[in-house]
């Protein structure tokens, strides 16, 4: 099920930072409450929305820590309302049991991470070393959040809107997986009307709403008796996250059909490795572009397809990190392709490639 | 026409709270437990003036106050 | 025969978990005898707590959400802004609000939020076998206080209504107790008020009901209900801390 995001005729083309237009986004998907808290690089989010949800008359607050922002978002996610967040990576720690709570109440909700160096204080810079996090839970329990990775304001813009369509279609958290270079990203944009992905989402009779004509609505995530009712509802979450996996696998590939190298990316990364790939191409070096979209669920048969649609090909991990998503390139290739051939360059810290660095990389691959 | 108050045993949990509220001294142990092992009270009618403090105090909610027609139980 | 008084309506359980002389049972009545009286179980949505009274939707006939540890007052906020026509009660321990939840509850206080807060503070941590609280007394033995709260190392019991009625977006503080007839007559009228404030649109208000914890505290009831008399009133003076009247 590919996004559908076509333009329509009141669509303006608008130059627009990733920050704000995640913003614009939630606003025009209907988003009625957000809950914000302060931290570099992503207060440009609640600074835009600040203003135009005052215009729009919607529910602006500004919590007093990220643990509270997402207890507000648990909160109004239970009352029924679209409602979304935002924060980078140390924020986005203390959101945690927060986050296990609205996967486990079964609450729909929107996350934005705009992941910075870490751990600890960590620096400001454009990072992924969040990717384990956001992929594997998070919190405590075993749950699983979408977790969609733009690489353009555009799809900023695009995927807010998604996202909050997705949560309220499988009741899951949707995690945004932005980064500072994406965040602080300024450039022209579609910003087109919201385009619903699906044609009627499921009603929320399950919200609390004051029980006027039906029985009275419990949100609740503690499972004591009978004894096995944790288990039963693991059962059913595990349920929903394997149709997941086979509803909504989103990546892109770059000439993939007849590679040496293919270079596996998401995010700014992605786009940065683009240029150094096609800079090969001209010279004839057949390099390409595998590029996720969602990080979960992961498009483990897409890559287990291009792998072997190429005889020896090598792949390449890019991350600015110390290598999280090699682990599931591993895993999903271990039968395809042997360990040696899937490469890693990366660094954490904020560490941010260039160009020319992938560009050397490549040639360094070749040349062996 | 006499105010009563009134026990339902299987809710008691043998705080004995209402013991000490009463103002006739009309409840007090009945020194057998109910099926959750509780040692439950007992109210004696005829001391029971209807004023409903064991109501009040009672965690449990094992009181109900009732106006009986008629001569009392 | 017909019946004066007996479970209010909006109090579904025939038998709560909570032990023998506690006091959330009380309290539980009461807030189901307000409920009643007032009309208002249909558009009511409750906060649970962690702690003993986590499952709260067992016994009150309403919407219920059930937060994380401390986080009523956030989960509150968010409810009551969605739904301003509903009624949103806060129902929190003294682990739950003053411990892990004390920011929440004084933001959301600082704010002015119009939602009814009932706050019980019965000095221990009750789910948990009776731990030390913020609002255990000096002196007083806990698991995690074995010879007894020293201000050494442990510091003093936190007065919440006090503390709270510094924030001036604050509209009516009371604390009052449950452990004799009369006290619990003045605990419910404090609830009906704190309720009252809520529908009538006044702002945060909140009723601090001192309550036993028999179990907790290692006494019988009778002896829990004096403990609260010869102790906790010394510490914790009963009284209405903040009114807009």
């Amino acid at each position: 099920m590919a996004e559908n995001n076509d333009t329509g005729s009141d669509t303006k083309r608008v130059l627009m930072k990733g920050n704000e237009a995640v913003g614009e986004a939630a606003i025009k998907a209907g988003c009625l409450c957000y809950f914000a808290y302060p931290i570099t690089p992503q207060t440009e989010t609640p600074e835009y929305l600040a203003k135009r949800m005052e215009q729009e008359n919607l529910i602006f607050l500004q919590a007093e820590s990220e643990v509270a922002a997402i207890n507000m978002v648990f909160g109004a996610s239970a009352a029924g309302a679209r409602v979304m967040t935002s924060s980078s990576s140390p924020g986005i720690s203390l959101k945690q049991e927060g986050i296990s709570y609205i996967a486990g109440g079964e609450l729909p909700c929107v996350i934005i991470n705009v992941v910075r160096g870490g751990p600890g204080l960590g620096n400001i810079e454009a990072a992924q070393a969040d990717y384990f996090q956001s992929t594997r839970g998070g919190g405590h329990g075993d749950y699983r959040c979408i977790v969609l990775a733009p690489n353009s304001v555009q799809e900023c813009y695009d995927m807010v809107m998604n996202a909050f369509d997705l949560a309220d279609f499988y009741r899951v958290p949707v995690i945004i997986q932005s980064d500072g270079i994406i965040g602080q990203l300024v450039e022209p944009f579609d910003m087109h009307p919201y385009k619903p992905m699906f044609e009627k989402l499921p009603p929320k009779t399950w919200a609390l709403t004051g029980c006027a004509g039906r029985k009275p609505n419990v949100v609740r995530t503690l499972y004591l008796n009978p004894a096995n009712g944790l288990e039963m509802h693991n059962r059913k979450l595990e349920e929903r996250y394997k149709k997941i996996h086979s509803e909504l696998r989103w990546s892109e590939t770059y000439n993939c059909d007849d590679a040496d190298i293919i270079v596996i990316a998401y995010g700014a990364t992605s786009r940065i490795a683009k240029s150094a790939i096609k800079k090969h191409n001209t010279n004839g070096v057949k390099v390409g572009l595998f590029r996720l979209k969602t990080l979960w669920p992961w498009p483990d048969v897409e890559l287990v397809e291009i792998a072997k649609k190429n005889k020896d090909v090598k792949f390449l991990v890019i991350e600015m990190s110390m290598g999280q998503m090699l682990e599931d390139v591993q895993l999903s290739l271990m039968d395809v392709v042997p360990k040696k051939d899937i490469l890693f360059y990366g660094m954490g810290g904020g560490w941010n490639p260039t160009p020319d660095g992938v560009y050397e990389k490549i040639s360094e691959i070749i040349n062996k | 026409m006499a105010k009563k108050a009134q026990v339902n045993l299987e809710k008691c949990k043998g705080c004995d709270l209402c013991i000490g509220v009463c103002p006739t001294g009309a409840i007090h142990r009945s020194g057998t437990s109910n099926k959750k092992g509780y040692n439950y009270i007992e109210i004696n009618f005829e001391k029971c003036n209807g004023c409903g403090a064991c109501y009040i105090i009672c965690p449990d909610c094992c009181f109900t106050l009732i106006e009986t027609t008629g001569s009392a139980r | 025969m017909n019946i004066i008084k007996t479970q209010p309506k909006s109090i579904t359980t025939d038998s709560t978990k909570y032990c023998p002389g506690c006091g959330h049972g009380i309290i539980l009545r009461l807030i189901g005898e307000v409920v009643d009286e007032l009309g208002i179980r249909e558009r009511m949505i409750l906060t649970a707590p962690v702690g003993c009274a986590v499952v709260l939707y067992d016994y009150i006939f309403c919407d219920v959400v059930e937060c994380a540890h401390g986080r009523a007052p956030a989960v509150g906020t968010a409810i009551k802004r969605v739904h301003p026509d509903k009624f949103v009660l806060i129902y929190q321990g003294d682990g739950d609000l003053a411990a892990i939840g004390m920011a929440e509850i004084i933001h959301a206080a600082n704010r002015g939020e119009n939602m009814s807060v009932i706050f019980v503070n019965n000095a221990t941590y009750g789910m948990t076998g009776g731990q030390m609280a913020p609002t255990t007394l000096i002196g007083q033995k806990t698991t995690t206080s074995p010879s007894g709260r020293t201000v050494k190392g442990m510091g003093k019991p936190i007065r919440v209504c006090e503390l709270l009625a510094t924030l001036e977006e604050t509209k009516y503080l009371e604390r009052t107790s449950i452990n004799s007839v009369r006290n619990i007559n003045k605990t419910k009228a404090a609830i009906r008020k704190v309720f009252q404030n809520q529908l009538n649109g006044i702002g945060f208000s909140m009723v601090e009901v001192l309550s036993m914890c028999p179990v907790g505290w290692k006494v019988p009831p009778i002896e829990a209900v004096q403990f609260i008399e010869e102790q906790m009133l010394n510490y914790f003076p009963l009284g209405v801390y903040k009114d807009t009247e």
